[in-house]
């Protein structure tokens, strides 16, 4: 213990040292650098987030101390990474940076002395900030644009790193050295490959825009989970990762063959292959939460789009608890929605979980509104209807189709059945009926049963001697009891005249 | 020629032309009482006919068939009544919508089966004045039905009962479509719950009736139901899905609320009626029937709170003498109390009750088996102004009880005696009552003639006499009614077997009859019954069952004289085929029962039905079913007939003394 702690006080002291001079030498000593930074804050970057990161930037800078809690990251460096390739790619990107170049020498320095330990809990901690300091470089890799091949993959080891930066709880980009690496990577683009890194860099822009148009009513429910906090502002720190980073498939890599990973787990898994140094418990294990003595500053995260709500420069700015929510919402609200369900092939979706969510209930939203919106659930549909004016619920087709039921069927029938006739035989004797049965057998094909007998042949029955209005005394101009004349309808005149009257009461 | 003729009209002097249309309109309202006056009226010139055309307002038509003359003969109907039309189909539907358009009001679709969604919606689109609609009884009609009821956007009243097909969809549609609704029945429309008449009750905000009978509602949708501004009567009736707790967390009543019916409410205490009556300062009405409510001590004083309270209905309810005695001491004065079938009322509650409220105007106690003489002298010496007293079977009560009821109560008007001890010094008592409309003395075994003709002779207002089973009655008794009583509408007198012929042609003098029962009397003859059908043409409904001297005889002037016969029982009489065939000239004939009768044949049976072509029930042996085709059965379905087979012994008429004495053996 006192070994080690010997060593965190070393190497504090040593890392402040470090920021407390590298401030000053890029401020006094570096022109292309404050270069960088007021051609950032002018007109070359678009990008507000850029221009954040300058501001982020000189924030630090002008407060060192804040930045001394993270810097034991520097000395203990990699066991797992790649300085070297790095370092090809820093000498590659820019050697006139002399400051990255002997922080990375430091680091290449570091490693042999703590090789030499052992120890579980330094090892993870070297792994630690380890990833961190690759993050840091890696974030400012990729705002310095996509012109670098081998950036995806370094990249992509972003945000795991970030979730472990944060147990330092420090500021974004703690290590001074890492802010500086990233400031001269991107200062290298700036100055060496600037028109090209313009280029592409706008032309990623407003690729995007065209693409992800920013759809303001889906803004809305995914990240609420947050929206009540009211977190007052300065409470809290603000993180935004990059939408390389956001949109990367893996965010675990391994480090020796690029193999990506969505779980840290499954790396570490991975990472047996490559030699048993690291099949030991401790490569294995789980990375340590640290809950360090200082108090945990709560971390929010920003949406890199510009003009989002969620954008930390948004007027009413709303944070994002976590990076889950970041990923989701800026699938959901600034990408394309290109999975699309195949059961109704209409609902689109950026987020595949949502598309499986959908899936699964697609197809059951019976309960549909006349504005064409579908419910799952029934209360929800009444909810809505009494919410607005002039909605109603809406039938479903099937049912409508009942409008036209069986009753026009009968209509039909109806009309034909005045002017059937039925020889029916009342004077026969038949107990049993089956010449009735013969009857109507000849009349059986018909389908209604309203056309078997026609109520009209019974003239037979009526009894002559009762007429009280055997006929209607004039008639009517328009002709509108024709039916009641003999010869216009079957009717007897005395059924018939009086079915018409008693109709009336 | 025509022009000739016109001349010829022309000089032919016309004193109706000095009539103003107007002045024959307000003669013709005269002619409301019966419907074939009208129908005269019209046929005696070109001109009647022309303004009764023009006067005629309402329709109730029997037959689908003659819609388009009929409606092209009256332009101005505003209300189709189809309750007497067992068939409106979709095309009829069309038809009216199409010829009636914006002057129809009104239309009653209840007993009408046969139409769907679409003959609706033509009517709901094209009759654009539309304000009452009634469908019920549409038990095939859908949500789509429904939807299309939504379209009429001036509709005011709806019944839908027992639609049960629809579903909160279907009244969903309505609540948006129909926002002027200000009554509403969803009466067993089973289909229906806490979001459809929750959406009722958000929409539509002119509602004042609302009855929610048998729904499967919650508590969910009555906040929104209680703060309905103008909501004066809501019936809860036999919701079993609202209980106390629910209540409870109701915070407001409705202010508006007049009348509430929490009847067979299984669920609700007192506790529930009171949380849903607080705040509803002006109840004048509630009804809290239902065989297993509790009217305790506790639920009376739940009452208190209703300042405005006018009406108690219990009926059915298992009364206590605290709870009679706290409805009793309520500060309010009731105009009317139902007590019918409670059990548990006594002489000493119901004094109490009727001894505090004084104004009382109607009183039912059927069936209090356990009051005696003082009560009726309780009621009969505090409440002198009512004028409807219904005591049933009050068996205990005392003949000389009811003396007092006439002594005392002289605004009476209907007086409901049936299964009492009344006798002849009772009846003379009650004759004072002059007002005296409805009279029921069914199953009374004291009363004679000589009482019997107290009444007739000085009740002359009489309207509705019940004679059912009082045996000692005999033809001087209905003679002194039939002429002391010239507005009698119905008469029942079965089984009051020592009545003849006679009978009959004294009550011929009381044209306005329409309702005539006169089972059991087997010395009643074709004869008599053939006076009676010419004398009162306006007979709708006759029941001649066990009448076995009445044959083909008697049916044929029935057919012809009673053309507004609608509902005939034959049963164990001795018509044949042809007295049953000729009935068939009764074009508004529509309930037929016809069991044991010995005379009828299938194919005589076949004709029959056949012939009468506005029936809609038929009631007849289960022997037929297997005698007569079935597509004859079929062809009658199909036109709205409704075939009702029986498979009933003979059954040998028993001494009617005999029958008391089984009826109280049946009676714990």
């Amino acid at each position: 213990m006192d070994i080690k702690e010997g060593l965190f006080a070393d190497t504090w002291g040593k890392s402040s040292s470090c920021a407390n001079k590298l401030p000053k030498r890029n401020c006094s000593d570096n022109p292309s650098f404050t270069g960088f930074n007021s051609q950032q804050h002018q007109q070359k970057w678009e990008d507000t987030s850029m221009l954040d990161y300058g501001a982020r930037i000189d924030q630090e800078f002008s407060q060192p101390p804040q930045t001394q809690p993270l810097l034991p990251c520097n000395p203990n460096k990699v066991q797992d990474w790649d300085p070297s390739a790095m370092l090809n790619n820093l000498t590659f990107l820019e050697q006139k940076i002399h400051q990255l170049q002997d922080l990375v020498h430091l680091i290449v320095s570091r490693r042999g002395q703590v090789l030499g330990r052992p120890d579980d809990l330094v090892t993870q901690q070297q792994q630690l900030i380890t990833a961190d300091l690759t993050s840091i470089i890696v974030q400012l890799i990729s705002t310095a644009g996509s012109l670098l091949p081998s950036v995806k993959q370094t990249l992509s080891a972003a945000p795991p790193s970030f979730g472990q930066l944060g147990q330092f709880g420090g500021i974004l980009f703690p290590p001074a050295q890492g802010v500086n690496v990233g400031v001269q990577q991107q200062n290298t683009c700036a100055i060496k490959v600037s028109d090209q890194s313009n280029q592409i860099d706008k032309s990623g822009n407003s690729g995007n825009e065209q693409n992800l148009p920013v759809e303001e009513h889906e803004l809305k429910d995914e990240e609420d989970a947050d929206e009540g906090e009211n977190l007052p502002p300065g409470s809290y720190e603000i993180l935004q990762l990059e939408k390389e980073e956001i949109l990367a498939p893996h965010t675990h890599f391994c480090t020796i063959c690029g193999k990506g990973f969505k779980r840290d787990a499954n790396l570490r898994m991975h990472m047996r292959g490559h030699g048993d140094e690291y099949k030991t418990p401790a490569a294995l294990a789980k990375p340590h939460k640290e809950s360090g003595p200082e108090p945990m500053l709560i971390k929010r995260y920003s949406c890199p789009y510009a003009g989002c709500k969620r954008n930390k420069d948004h007027r009413r700015f709303q944070p994002l608890k976590t990076i889950l929510c970041v990923k989701n919402h800026y699938k959901r609200t600034h990408c394309d929605k290109s999975y699309i369900c195949s059961r109704c092939n209409t609902k689109k979706f950026s987020v595949i979980a949502d598309l499986k969510t959908h899936e699964k209930h697609c197809g059951k939203d019976k309960w549909l509104c006349s504005c064409g919106t579908t419910f799952s659930r029934k209360d929800k549909l009444f909810g809505h209807i009494a919410l607005f004016q002039g909605h109603t619920p809406a039938i479903p087709l099937d049912e409508s189709k009942g409008l036209t039921g069986p009753s026009d069927r009968r209509e039909g029938n109806e009309a034909t059945s005045t002017m059937g006739s039925i020889n029916f035989n009342f004077g026969s004797n038949a107990p049993t009926g089956t010449e009735i049965q013969n009857d109507m057998d000849a009349k059986g094909s018909a389908d209604d049963p309203t056309s078997y007998f026609s109520p009209l042949n019974f003239d037979a029955c009526n009894f002559d001697g009762f007429h009280e209005f055997p006929r209607p005394p004039f008639d009517d101009t328009e002709s509108t009891f024709s039916f009641l004349i003999p010869g216009s309808c079957n009717y007897a005149p005395k059924t018939g005249g009086d079915l018409s009257l008693n109709t009336l009461k | 020629m025509k022009t000739l003729k016109q001349q010829r009209l022309s000089q032919t002097t016309n004193h109706f032309d000095l009539l103003s249309e107007e002045i024959v309109f307000t003669i013709i309202d005269f002619l409301s009482e019966n419907p074939l006056d009208k129908k005269s009226f019209s046929l005696a010139c070109k001109w009647f006919y022309v303004i009764e055309s023009k006067h005629r307002k309402n329709l109730r038509p029997l037959r689908q068939e003659h819609l388009p003359a009929i409606l092209t003969r009256y332009p101005n109907i505003t209300r189709l009544d189809f309750s007497l039309c067992p068939r409106v189909t979709d095309g009829s539907l069309m038809t009216i919508s199409n010829m009636c358009d914006s002057t129809l009001r009104s239309i009653d679709l209840s007993r009408s089966g046969a139409f769907s969604g679409s003959g609706l919606l033509s009517l709901a689109v094209n009759c654009r004045n539309l304000v009452e609609i009634d469908v019920s009884n549409a038990t095939n009609l859908k949500d789509a039905g429904a939807a299309a009821l939504a379209g009429a956007k001036n509709l005011e009243k709806l019944w839908m009962g027992r639609c049960k097909m629809v579903t909160d969809m279907g009244v969903g549609c309505i609540a948006v479509g129909c926002k002027k609704l200000r009554l509403i029945s969803l009466k067993w429309c089973l289909g229906v719950g806490d979001f459809g008449v929750g959406l009722i009750a958000v929409k539509c905000k002119e509602i004042r009736s609302l009855d929610l009978s048998y729904l499967p509602i919650t508590d969910k949708c009555l906040p929104s139901i209680l703060k309905l501004q103008h909501l004066e009567d809501l019936v809860l009736e036999g919701c079993f899905g609202i209980d106390d707790d629910s209540l409870a967390a109701l915070k407001h009543g409705c202010k508006s609320l007049k009348a509430l019916d929490m009847s067979s409410c299984q669920n609700i205490s007192h506790l529930g009626l009171s949380s849903l009556t607080s705040g509803t300062g002006g109840l004048q009405q509630i009804t809290l029937a239902g065989d297993d409510g509790q009217v305790t001590l506790a639920l009376a004083d739940g009452l208190k709170k209703l300042s405005m309270l006018q009406s108690i209905k219990l009926d059915g309810c298992l009364v206590t003498c605290a709870g009679l005695k706290a409805i009793g001491n309520l500060c309010v004065s009731l105009k009317e109390l139902s007590l019918s079938k409670c059990s548990g009322v006594t002489d000493e509650g119901l004094s109490s009750v009727v001894t505090k409220h004084g104004e009382l105007r109607k009183l039912d106690i059927t069936c209090c088996r356990k009051i005696t003489d003082v009560s009726i002298a309780h009621i009969t010496s505090s409440c002198t102004a009512l004028t409807s007293l219904r005591m049933e079977s009050c068996t205990l009560v005392p003949r000389e009880a009811f003396v007092l009821i006439g002594q005392r109560c002289h605004f009476l008007e209907e007086l409901d005696l049936t299964d009492n001890e009344i006798d002849d010094e009772g009846l003379k008592s009650i004759s004072r009552c002059s007002k005296l409309s409805i009279l029921k003395l069914g199953i009374c075994l004291n009363i004679t003639d000589e009482g019997l003709t107290n009444v007739g002779m000085c009740c002359r207002k009489l309207v509705e006499l019940d004679l059912y089973r009082s045996v000692e009655i005999s033809d001087s008794g209905i003679s002194a009614i039939a002429y002391g009583c010239p507005d009698l509408e119905m008469i029942n007198i079965a089984y009051c077997k020592d009545i003849t012929d006679s009978s009959l042609l004294s009550l011929s003098k009381c044209s306005r009859l329409n309702t005539f029962e006169s089972r059991g009397c087997p010395l009643i003859t074709s004869l008599g019954l053939a006076a009676l059908a010419v004398g009162c043409k306006q007979l709708t409904k006759l029941d001649i069952k066990k009448c076995h001297n009445i044959d083909d005889v008697g049916m044929l002037p029935l057919a012809h004289f009673s053309q507004n016969l609608r509902q005939i029982n034959l049963s164990y009489s001795s018509v044949t085929d042809v007295g049953l065939l000729s009935l068939a000239s009764i074009s508004c004939l529509q309930s037929l029962t016809i069991l044991h009768m010995k005379g009828l044949t299938p194919s005589g049976l076949a004709a029959a039905l056949l012939a009468c072509g506005g029936l809609t029930k038929v009631k007849l042996q289960t022997s037929f079913k297997f005698l007569l085709p079935q597509p004859l059965f079929e062809h009658l379905e199909a036109r709205g007939c409704v075939l009702q087979w029986r498979d009933k012994v003979f059954q040998a008429e028993l001494d009617p003394k005999c029958w008391k004495l089984q009826l109280e053996d049946m009676v714990p």
